[in-house]
């Protein structure tokens, strides 16, 4: 019965094989959330849009290769990528100590600090772990602002969900107090119809060890030409102006950072 | 060969041996595979025990375990309550009653238990305005009581169509021994039909438990750190797979031991019925 | 009302179309599961009823495992295991390609796994009810013990486990709503999209359970159907 199910578990598995490949870069795939406006998200059908995807694909048009986004959720992000699922994942990914351990990153192509949104009639007034005791604190799971709840928000009770757009849902109806999620997303989400629940509490100073040192493009760790051609092509967009053009498109601010 | 002939001296024929049959072979290969499968998995564990993945997640497993605990004894209680109306209004012979209590059960039977989690916890968000006039918002505000409130109703369901069919399943023999001895309706029920009805049901009971155990996993999917939510947690921060093991070993750990605590229960109660 | 109509419309405003293709997946994943399920249990349950102690062992803790791991943990160790444990393996033998193990194939085995281990006990308890007499019949007539099992016990077996078997697939159907927490796009999943995106949860949840309903009672229709086709064969008095 073993042999057989093994035969048969094989047999799913090459039905489900995708193009096998080696080591060469002609062909990229590029795994990402879609769930995180501005950054990345899907629209009713299915088309992938945002900063990292516009970032993506400046950057593939500059390695002269050919980029195949797969959508992924968030939580399953690196073991996705540890598989081999994708080659690169260009999905806001903060470049951490923790995930250095996993996984490799190139360079930073953005740097945004953390922040804190609540409902417009809330009486939080701080964002220091005091203020925030016993706070029901929502953050999407696996991310460096889950980790910075956890770290440095110990006494706020924290709820964990797989996409913002579940938290958005609950701090939206009153089921949790305040959010934390990057500032730049937070902003997007309070400017649009969604947002006009909630306001900004304030701005977080990151942590150099948890939130890292900006978002990079995660690799599996044996991929050194990839990641060079990554690191490569960041500052050749950087320098000839299509980083700022599509910066533009999205903010009225830098979002590079320093 | 202790069983030598005291008389002749010579030790006993040995047993016959069994051929080695295509099944035997067969067998005994797969039970190798398990039992180098398990060697594996207590080596991989007990190697695992001394790791930072174990001392920093252990204590989270632990609560993780008492979440658990109490979700699904809390549902299965108050399911339990919430059964008996519904059991009894589905035998009813009055439509009105029947009726409703059907579509009752064929819902929360006909229905993934996931989807209901969503429908009771999402779709209590969205009328929070209309909970909060009613005062009830305070308790659909918080993730547990949102879970236990829709286990409860799905557990109810089973467990009403458990108790019907145990009780309908009596010999009219029962009831008619009853009344022969002069006694009311609800007395014959509460002291003759539904005791043996329950002793027939244990078996179901004990199943409708386990399924309850596994699929309180699904709580975690709506930010309850039951055994599964500790375990998602500890896996997206440390990308470690053993997480996902311990989980397993817990969660066999849990169903097989109430299964056999409930074989003995099962066996106790029915001593009686054994010839 | 018309809102909530505008918004299960097909077509770009409305999410019917997204549903639809979500029932769709659900479907298929449990037809395709479906296949695997049956044979695999079949197999499980001749173990269990060998008279050879070792396989009825193994037999044994196969079922065991799976019926005692929560589904949606069993779907994770599939997921995430499997996939790590075939690139471990590939690598040992030298092979560097990546083997993709997606969320369907993934929900497929699992699913598989814990259906055949309760079809076993839906096969064993049928085999339970065919009297020895109608093996002992067939070898008489000089059958194969294979030939036996086709042509004598087989139909009988079918017929007796179907109930159970009807059962099963209806639990089925409804496990396949575990897979939208692993990615695939099934019915679950589509309607929490919608759900989110509109801000309209109980709508979208509520039809997804309704549909899931609507599927249970085709299926019953189905398998009553069925049930009588299987019996056809039986003496009417």
């Amino acid at each position: 019965m073993r042999i057989l199910r093994l035969a048969a578990a094989a047999a799913f598995v090459l039905a489900g094989v995708g193009a096998a490949q080696a080591e060469d870069w002609s062909k990229v795939r590029i795994g990402t959330e879609g769930a995180y406006p501005p950054f990345n998200s899907l629209t009713a059908d299915g088309q992938l849009v945002g900063f990292d995807i516009d970032i993506a694909d400046a950057l593939c048009a500059q390695m002269k290769v050919e980029c195949e986004f797969v959508v992924q959720d968030w939580d399953g992000m690196i073991p996705a990528l540890q598989a081999g699922k994708f080659d690169a994942v260009i999905a806001s990914m903060s470049i951490t100590e923790e995930r250095l351990q996993k996984v490799d990153f190139s360079n930073k192509y953005y740097n945004t600090p953390p922040a804190i949104a609540v409902p417009k009639d809330s009486t939080l007034t701080g964002t220091t772990d005091a203020d925030l005791a016993g706070v029901a604190l929502g953050a999407q799971s696996s991310t460096t602002h889950s980790n910075y709840a956890e770290e440095k928000l110990p006494s706020a009770d924290l709820k964990l969900y797989p996409t913002p757009d579940e938290y958005k849902l609950d701090v939206a109806n009153g089921r949790i107090d305040a959010v934390i999620d990057d500032v730049v997303v937070l902003s997007d989400w309070l400017a649009t119809e969604d947002g006009a629940c909630c306001k900004l509490l304030g701005t977080l100073t990151p942590d150099p060890v948890i939130n890292g040192a900006g978002a990079g493009i995660a690799i599996r760790k044996d991929n050194p030409e990839l990641k060079a051609m990554l690191n490569d092509a960041i500052a050749a967009i950087l320098a000839n102006g299509t980083y700022k053009e599509i910066n533009d498109k999205y903010f009225d601010f830098d979002v590079y950072g320093g | 060969m202790t069983a030598a002939n005291p008389t002749t001296g010579t030790a006993a024929p040995p047993p016959r041996a069994r051929p080695w049959t295509k099944s035997k072979i067969l067998g005994h290969v797969l039970m190798a595979v398990w039992i180098l499968s398990g060697a594996y998995l207590v080596f991989y564990l007990t190697t695992n025990i001394g790791s930072p993945f174990f001392a920093r997640y252990w204590r989270e497993y632990v609560d993780g375990f008492l979440v658990t605990l109490q979700i699904v004894s809390l549902s299965l209680l108050i399911g339990a309550a919430i059964s008996v109306p519904i059991a009894m209004a589905r035998s009813s012979s009055w439509k009105l009653l029947s009726g409703p209590a059907y579509a009752y059960v064929y819902f929360f039977r006909g229905t993934p238990l996931l989807a209901q989690t969503f429908l009771i916890y999402y779709g209590a968000g969205s009328f929070r305005p209309e909970l909060q006039a009613v005062g009830l918002w305070w308790f659909f505000r918080e993730a547990f009581y949102c879970v236990v409130f829709a286990f409860s109703l799905n557990t109810s369901a089973y467990q009403a169509e458990i108790l019907r069919g145990a009780i309908q399943n009596m010999p009219r023999g029962q009831w008619e021994g009853g009344q022969a001895l002069g006694l009311s309706r609800p007395v014959i029920f509460f002291k003759i039909i539904l005791p043996q009805a329950l002793m027939v049901a244990l078996r179901p009971y004990g199943n409708e438990i386990i399924l309850m155990i596994k699929g309180s996993a699904i709580a975690s999917i709506v930010t309850i750190y039951d055994v599964m939510g500790e375990t998602r947690r500890a896996y997206s921060r440390s990308y470690d797979f053993q997480a996902y093991i311990w989980a397993a070993v817990l969660y066999l750990m849990i169903v097989e031991t109430l299964r056999r605590v409930w074989d003995r229960i099962e066996e106790r109660l029915t001593r009686h019925l054994k010839r | 009302m018309n809102e909530a109509l505008t918004l299960i419309s097909f077509g770009p405003d409305g999410w019917g179309d997204e549903i639809a293709s979500g029932v769709l997946i659900t479907i298929s994943l449990a037809i395709a599961t479906l296949p695997f399920g049956l044979i695999l249990g079949f197999f499980i349950a001749l173990a269990k009823k060998s008279e050879e102690p070792s396989l009825r062992m193994a037999a044994n803790i196969y079922t065991t495992i799976f019926r005692g791991l929560p589904e949606l943990l069993t779907l994770f160790l599939v997921y995430f295991g499997v996939q790590i444990a075939i690139q471990q393996g590939l690598r040992l033998i030298g092979v560097e390609t990546f083997v993709e193990v997606n969320s369907f194939v993934a929900g497929m085995v699992a699913l598989a796994f814990v259906f055949s281990s309760y079809a076993s006990e839906a096969f064993l308890s049928a085999f339970r009810g065919i009297p020895q007499g109608q093996y002992e019949g067939g070898y008489a007539l000089g059958l194969s013990r294979f030939k036996t099992l086709r042509l004598i016990i087989f139909p009988q077996l079918i017929r007796l486990a179907l109930p159970a078997l009807g059962n099963l697939w209806l639990i089925l159907l409804k496990e396949t709503a575990l897979v939208s927490v692993i990615g695939l796009a099934d019915l679950v999943r589509q309607s929490g999209i919608a759900a989110r995106v509109t801000k309209e949860p109980f709508l979208f949840f509520g039809i997804a359970c309704l549909i899931y309903l609507v599927l249970a009672m085709i299926s019953s229709f189905g398998l009553t159907r069925i049930e009588a086709w299987s019996k056809r064969g039986d003496v009417v008095r």
